[in-house]
C-alpha cells in the first residue's frame, strides 16, 4: 500500500480561510455592534476551551492506545496526532484573551472589590499570579509532550525500531499522568471559577468526558473528510465500528457523570450548590434539556445497533449532532455565570464557532499533510489491518 | 434421534481447512465443538450473526420499565414517604434503580437465552459425542439424512484429514 501522503487541496484551504474570515467578521460585529465585552470574552473562552479540549483528546486518544498497545487505532493514529497540533494555537489565542482584559470580564474573583468571605477562602488558589503560573505549566507540558509524541511517532514510521515504540509508550504514560491532573485543574481554572462561589467535586471528570465525546466525534468527521478525498483507504468498517463504539459508550459515560453531579446536588438541596442548576433550568431551560437530548438520547438510540456504528450514513450525522450537542453543553456551562441575562445564540456565537472550526481544520490538515497517513512501519500496523470485531 | 457422523481434528488450522474441503464437496457441517474459540469458524460454517443482542435489548427494556413503574407505584400509591420535602413522583431518584434493573434484566435474559439456545446450564442433558472432545480435540458433526450417504461422507471426511470417524444412529 502506498504512503498516502497528500498535498493540502486548494479548495480545503479556501473553505477553511473563508470560515476564519466569517469568525473575524462576527467578532468585529460583536465588538462594534455593542454586544458587550462580557459576551465576547465568554464566547472566545468557550470556543477556545472547546477546540483545545478536542485537540487534547486527539493526543489522549493516541496516548491511551499506545499504553494499552491496542492494534486497531494505529490505522487512525495520524488523525489524533494531527489534532494535537492545535494545542499551541489555542494556547496563544487563550493567552491573548486573558492578557487583553478577558480575565476581568469573565472571572469575578479577579476583582479585588468583589471579594466576599467565600472568595477570600478560595483566594489561595484563585489569584492572578498563581492562575498565570498554572496556565503556563499546562500549556508548556501539553505542547512539549504533544511535540515529542508526534516526533517519536514520525521516527517510528521510518523503520519501525522498537526503541521508538517503547519511547512512544513512555511519553504517552507521562502525558496521561500529566493530563489526568491538568485536565481537572484546568477545568476548575477556566470554567468552574466562572461561578466562583459554587463548586462541584465531579466537575473535572464531567468536563473531560464531554471533551472526550466531542473529540471522538471530530475524529470521525475528519476521517470522513479524508475518506471523501480518497485517502485513508486502509481504514475499514471494523475501525469505523470501533470509533462508533467510542462515541456510543462515552456518550453514556458523559451522561452518567452529568447525572451523578445533578442528582447529588438535587438530593442534598443545599442553596450554595443548587444555585448552579437553578439559574440553568430557569433561565436556560431549553438549552438545559436540549443538552441531554442531543448528547444522550440521540447517540443512545441511533448508535445502538451494530450496523449503524459501521455506516457513515448514520455515524456521521450522529457525530455532527454530538459535536453541536457538546458545544451547547459548554454554552450552558459558561454563559449563565459569565454573561447571565444578556446571553443568547446569535451571529456572534455561531460565526465565532465557525471561525474557530476553520482555524482548527486549517491547522489539523496542514499537520496531516506533513506525514504519510499510513503508519506502515508501526509494529502494530499489520495487526490493525487484520483487526476484526464482532459486536 | 437422527443419524450423524462425528470426527475430530488435532489442530484448528486443519479443522478450518477440512471444513472448507467438505463444503466444496457439498457436505454441510452441522456443528463443531472446540476447546477454545476459533477465529473465522462461524464464517466457515456459514452461521448467521447471533441474535442474542436483541434478547438483551428486549430484556433491558422490560427491566427498565419494571424498575421505573414499580418505584412510581410504590412512592406515589402504595407507600408514599416524604424524603426531605421532595415530591413523591421524584424522577431523578428513580434513575439509579431503573438503570440497575435495566442492566440486571438484560444480563439475566442474555444468560438464560444463551443457556436455553445452546442447551447448556443447570438441568440440561449433555451429549458427549466423543470423549476426546472434552479434552483438546476439535470435534465436528455431520448430519446424515439417508443411509446411502454414510460411506460417501466417511470417505470425504477421511480425505479431508479428519480422525476418529464414527457413525452414530
Amino acid at each position: 500500500m502506498e504512503n498516502q501522503s497528500f498535498t493540502l487541496p486548494k479548495k480545503l484551504i479556501n473553505v477553511a480561510i473563508g470560515m476564519v474570515i466569517i469568525g473575524l467578521i462576527s467578532l468585529a460585529y460583536g465588538y462594534f455592534g455593542g454586544l458587550g465585552g462580557e459576551r465576547i470574552a465568554a464566547n472566545l473562552l468557550m470556543n477556545n476551551v472547546y477546540f483545545l479540549g478536542i485537540a487534547l483528546i486527539g493526543l489522549f486518544f493516541v496516548a491511551v492506545h499506545a499504553i494499552a498497545e491496542s492494534g486497531w487505532q494505529v490505522s487512525v493514529q495520524r488523525i489524533g496526532e494531527a489534532m494535537s497540533a492545535f494545542i499551541p494555537v489555542a494556547g496563544v489565542l487563550m493567552a491573548l484573551l486573558f492578557i487583553l482584559g478577558g480575565m476581568h470580564a469573565l472571572y469575578e474573583w479577579t476583582h479585588a472589590d468583589h471579594m466576599d468571605a467565600i472568595l477570600l477562602k478560595k483566594a489561595a488558589y484563585l489569584n492572578i499570579p498563581f492562575f498565570s503560573i498554572r496556565f503556563a505549566v499546562y500549556f508548556a507540558g501539553w505542547i512539549v509532550l504533544a511535540h515529542l509524541i508526534r516526533k517519536t511517532s514520525a521516527k517510528l514510521d521510518l523503520n519501525g525500531e522498537i526503541f521508538y515504540f517503547n519511547r512512544l509508550r513512555m511519553l504517552s504514560a507521562l502525558f496521561i499522568v500529566f493530563y489526568a491532573v491538568t485536565s481537572v485543574t484546568s477545568s476548575w481554572d477556566w470554567l468552574m471559577s466562572i461561578d466562583a462561589h459554587w463548586f462541584s467535586t465531579l466537575y473535572g471528570w464531567y468536563i473531560f468526558s464531554g471533551m472526550l465525546v466531542s473529540g471522538v466525534a471530530v475524529l470521525i468527521i475528519i476521517l470522513f473528510i479524508l475518506k471523501r478525498m480518497g485517502l485513508m483507504t486502509h481504514v475499514n468498517d471494523e475501525h469505523v465500528h470501533d470509533l462508533g463504539k467510542y462515541l456510543f459508550g462515552f456518550s453514556i459515560f458523559w451522561a452518567y457523570l452529568w447525572f451523578s453531579q445533578y442528582m447529588l446536588i438535587w438530593y442534598a438541596n443545599i442553596p450554595e450548590e443548587t444555585v448552579y442548576f437553578y439559574t440553568r433550568i430557569n433561565q436556560f431551560g431549553t438549552i438545559f434539556y436540549l443538552n441531554l437530548v442531543l448528547n444522550l438520547i440521540v447517540p443512545l438510540l441511533l448508535l445502538m445497533t451494530r450496523n449503524s456504528k459501521r455506516m457513515f450514513l448514520v455515524l456521521l450525522p450522529v457525530a455532527i449532532v454530538v459535536f453541536i450537542g457538546h458545544w451547547i453543553d459548554l454554552y450552558q456551562i459558561v454563559m449563565p455565570g459569565a454573561v447571565g441575562e444578556g446571553a443568547g445564540i446569535g451571529l456572534l456565537e455561531i460565526g465565532l464557532t465557525i471561525g474557530y472550526a476553520g482555524l482548527f481544520l486549517l491547522v489539523v490538515f496542514r499537520s496531516l499533510s506533513k506525514h504519510p497517513l499510513v503508519p506502515k512501519n508501526h509494529p502494530l500496523y499489520k495487526e490493525s489491518l487484520e483487526y476484526h470485531t464482532n459486536y | 434421534m437422527n443419524k450423524y457422523i462425528t470426527a475430530y481434528y488435532n489442530d484448528e488450522e486443519d479443522l478450518l481447512k477440512g471444513i472448507k474441503q467438505l463444503k466444496s464437496k457439498g457436505i454441510d457441517v452441522a456443528d463443531v465443538m472446540t476447546p477454545f474459540p476459533v477465529h473465522g469458524l462461524d464464517k466457515a460454517l456459514g452461521f448467521r450473526r447471533s441474535r442474542l443482542t436483541r434478547v438483551a435489548f428486549i430484556g433491558g427494556a422490560i427491566g427498565g420499565l419494571t424498575g421505573f413503574l414499580f418505584q412510581a407505584w410504590v412512592f406515589t400509591k402504595a407507600y408514599p414517604l416524604n424524603f426531605g420535602g421532595k415530591p413523591f413522583f421524584a424522577v431523578p431518584s428513580f434513575i439509579p434503580v431503573t438503570f440497575e434493573m435495566t442492566v440486571l434484566f438484560a444480563a439475566f435474559s442474555m444468560v438464560i437465552a444463551f443457556f436455553i439456545r445452546s442447551n447448556i446450564g443447570p438441568g440440561a442433558k449433555t451429549i458427549i459425542h466423543d470423549e476426546r472432545s472434552t479434552d483438546d480435540r476439535f470435534l465436528l458433526v455431520v448430519d446424515i439424512q439417508e443411509d446411502e450417504e454414510v460411506k460417501q461422507v466417511e470417505k470425504a471426511l477421511a480425505e479431508a484429514g479428519a480422525l476418529g470417524i464414527q457413525f452414530k444412529a
